[in-house]
């Protein structure tokens, strides 16, 4: 089982989350990840959704997503040359004894904190899943109070043609 | 001009071509009701509002047409739910149109809300909550342009109460629907053309499989040339009754649980498999490795996520069915010679016809009296079922020589769906006779719709086949539960000739063979009121042969010997 990663393009309206969510999890698909925002079309959202499965599921998920009335597009970006980006929120444990060992990190994985607290921090960083998946890691020993990630964005590089002559 | 958003919805539905609708008045309805109170479009009111949505349903199928619905908000809403559920899976073209709480009020909790959107949403093509009165008229095009095209199904507007009073200056507007995530598929891959030409010409033995795809994209004339052409046999699921005339020597009648055996066995055999309008369903294909094994695959279908779904198809072709068939008919060999494979279908159509047994005193053997309805009828009724073992005796033994001419819940099994199909049928093709063919335990379910039938004049033949059991949950209890019958002994039921009577309606009851005919044709007389034949049947005939659920459909009981 591989993970994929989908870009949907879909009509700005409401109901179109639901419709797609239930679709996927109507079809006994799990959702790993999902994230939807707006595009530079105001008409238009884009989720990125990654779920799990072979390639026959995702050809059926995509088939059936296509169906769907409000969906404009369906893009596996999972073979494509891509930029994907996730960003996380830690609040990790930290009294004074062990900050500098926290900011070391956070140097390591040119992560930022962007709040003190008496005995916490919070930490953000962007990047790939591997990166997050390293930096979570990297703070557990500390004890990570609460973790938010807001699941994964990903845009194919350059352009058509870009890619055509690569 | 200036125009209330009821009185836009009623301009829509007569632009559209909507002559009848099917529904069910209440509070948040009353200004659609009011404005239909002045429009030509006739209004069925029925006596539930899931006879609405069968009714359309029913109306859709005979015709071809859009059915039309409404229900007013939350119950009303909700009760469309199972016909809404019955169309999606058959895909039937509907428009149901709900009555709403008034745009200020949703999400209040408000008197009879509900959030009919949300529960329709896995169970429709698609659905509209209107916003604002402008917006109307653009929906309405949308819904029925999204209902009928491509693969159909049922589209749902939700119509709050405030916008459809509130009164706008309009102006019809006659563009085309523009819809960026929805294109009608036109034409059809020539390459996949050629190379399943190239297939068909080469098999030793090939047979079509004709599915529901063949009625709704009007293609059974071409399935008819093609298997004329090259002497193919045709095999046609629940869905596709009357997409081959059963009457040819051709047909192999029906396929898969309760099929012939003959068809599954040339489907065991056979070396190209055309797959028209079909979806490979488990109560066709039984044990999915053992469907078709040695066949290449030709799967024709609209909907490209039907390829490949439950089997690989070798040669996948995505398109309208007609068009696809047109493209393939020039391309293949006339082949006038009959071979060895039609020498082999023969030789199992001969040991092993469709047959039954000898009823008791007092009962009538079920198949029989759908033989008698064929008989008096030469195949040239609209012949409508409830669920059950009447659905499958009447698939069986009933000759289907057009399409349209059966109609009945397949995907989702509906019990009631019967009588309320056979109305919507009935105002659909006026000139045909309607029979529905029912169960005693299906007929209770929607048996309120007399009144309707009665109201409206509609002549239908309900041949109640009684055998005061739920008879196929019996059937399967008899063979894979020991016998043990839990509660499916209906033997505590009106007398139906009575509730006939009690509606107005002409009641018979008929225990003896030979009276089958006599009451049959009795029947047929009637045109001004519905009719309801009560048949008692022998209790405990099965229908056979059956492939028991999961297995292979080469492994069928029953039908090879007199039971």
């Amino acid at each position: 089982m591989n993970k994929h990663t989908i870009a949907i393009t879909v009509e700005n309206r409401p109901g179109v989350l639901t419709r797609v969510t239930t679709l996927i999890r109507r079809r006994g698909y799990n959702i790993d990840s999902l994230a939807v925002g707006a595009t530079e079309d105001p008409t238009v959202s884009r989720m990125t959704v990654v779920v799990e499965g072979d390639d026959a599921i995702i050809e059926q998920v995509t088939k059936q997503l296509y169906k769907l009335i409000d969906v404009i597009k369906v893009v596996d970006l999972t073979k494509e040359h891509l930029v994907a980006r996730e960003l996380i929120l830690i609040k990790v444990k930290a009294d004074h004894t062990v900050r500098p060992d926290i900011v070391q990190i956070v140097d390591i994985f040119r992560a930022r904190i962007v709040d003190i607290g008496r005995t916490s921090l919070i930490v953000e960083a962007t990047g790939d899943q591997r990166k997050i998946d390293a930096l979570e890691d990297a703070f557990r020993p500390f004890g990570i109070l609460e973790l938010v990630r807001t699941g994964k964005v990903a845009m194919i590089r350059g352009t058509g043609e870009d890619n055509r002559r690569r | 001009m200036k125009l209330k958003g009821a009185e836009i919805l009623m301009h829509c539905l007569q632009r559209e071509g909507v002559d009848v609708v099917f529904g069910y008045p209440g509070g948040t309805v009353l200004p659609i009701y009011d404005a239909l109170y002045d429009s030509p479009i006739k209004h069925i009111l029925v006596r539930h509002e899931q006879g609405a949505a069968h009714a359309a349903d029913g109306y859709a199928r005979a015709s071809g047409k859009v059915g039309v619905c409404i229900a007013t908000s939350g119950p009303g809403a909700a009760n469309l739910v199972t016909g809404i559920a019955t169309a999606n899976m058959d895909s039937v073209p509907m428009v149901c149109l709900t009555g709403q709480v008034a745009s200020t009020l949703i999400g209040k909790d408000a008197f009879q809300e509900a959030d009919i959107n949300g529960i329709v949403l896995p169970i429709t093509k698609h659905s509209y909550q209107v916003q604002k009165t402008e917006d109307v008229e653009r929906t309405i095009k949308e819904a029925f342009y999204v209902a009928r095209t491509n693969r159909p199904g049922p589209v749902l507007v939700d119509l709050p109460k405030d916008i459809m009073a509130r009164e706008i200056d309009f102006e019809p507007d006659e563009s085309p629907v523009k819809l960026r995530g929805y294109r009608v598929m036109k034409g059809v891959n020539t390459g996949q053309i050629i190379a399943a030409a190239e297939a068909i010409n080469k098999a030793q033995r090939p047979v079509i499989y004709a599915g529901g795809g063949v009625i709704t994209s009007d293609a059974a004339e071409e399935i008819r040339e093609m298997a004329e052409k090259c002497r193919i046999p045709v095999t046609t699921t629940l869905m596709g009754m009357g997409a081959f005339p059963g009457t040819s020597y051709l047909s192999l009648g029906m396929l898969g649980m309760h099929g012939t055996r003959y068809a599954n066995y040339a489907i065991g055999e056979c070396d190209v498999l055309i797959a028209v309008g079909v979806r490979f369903d488990d109560r066709v294909t039984g044990r999915l490795e053992t469907f078709a094994p040695n066949a290449r695959v030709i799967h024709i279908d609209i909907d490209a996520a039907e390829i490949g779904k439950n089997t690989a198809a070798h040669i996948p072709i995505v398109g309208q069915a007609k068009e696809a068939l047109q493209a393939l008919l020039p391309r293949l060999k006339t082949r006038m010679e009959l071979t060895e494979w039609h020498d082999v279908i023969a030789h199992w159509k001969d040991e092993f016809p469709l047959r039954y047994g000898q009823p008791s005193p007092g009962r009538i053997m079920p198949q029989h009296i759908v033989e008698t309805i064929y008989d008096l009828t030469r195949g040239d009724a609209i012949i409508t079922t409830e669920v059950g073992q009447n659905q499958m005796w009447a698939a069986q033994y009933y000759l289907f020589k057009e399409p349209r001419s059966f109609v009945s819940s397949g995907g989702l099994g509906t019990m009631g769906y019967g009588l309320p199909a056979a109305i919507g049928a009935k105002l659909a093709c006026p000139e045909k006779t309607v029979f529905d063919i029912a169960g005693d335990g299906s007929i209770q379910m929607n048996i309120q719709e007399l009144g309707t039938a009665m109201q409206y004049k509609i002549p239908v033949i309900i041949c109640i086949l009684n055998n005061q059991y739920l008879g196929m949950v019996r059937q399967w209890q008899e063979l894979f539960h020991e016998g043990r019958y839990s509660y499916t002994d209906m033997s505590h039921q009106p007398d139906f000739v009575k509730l006939a009577e009690a509606y107005g309606a002409v009641g018979m009851r008929v225990n003896r063979t030979e009276d089958v005919r006599g009451a049959l044709k009795e029947a047929m007389q009637i045109t001004d009121r519905p009719v309801i034949i009560d048949f008692w049947v022998e209790r405990e005939a099965g229908v056979y042969p059956m492939v028991p659920p999961g297995e292979s459909i080469l492994n069928m009981l029953g039908g090879d010997l007199d039971e």
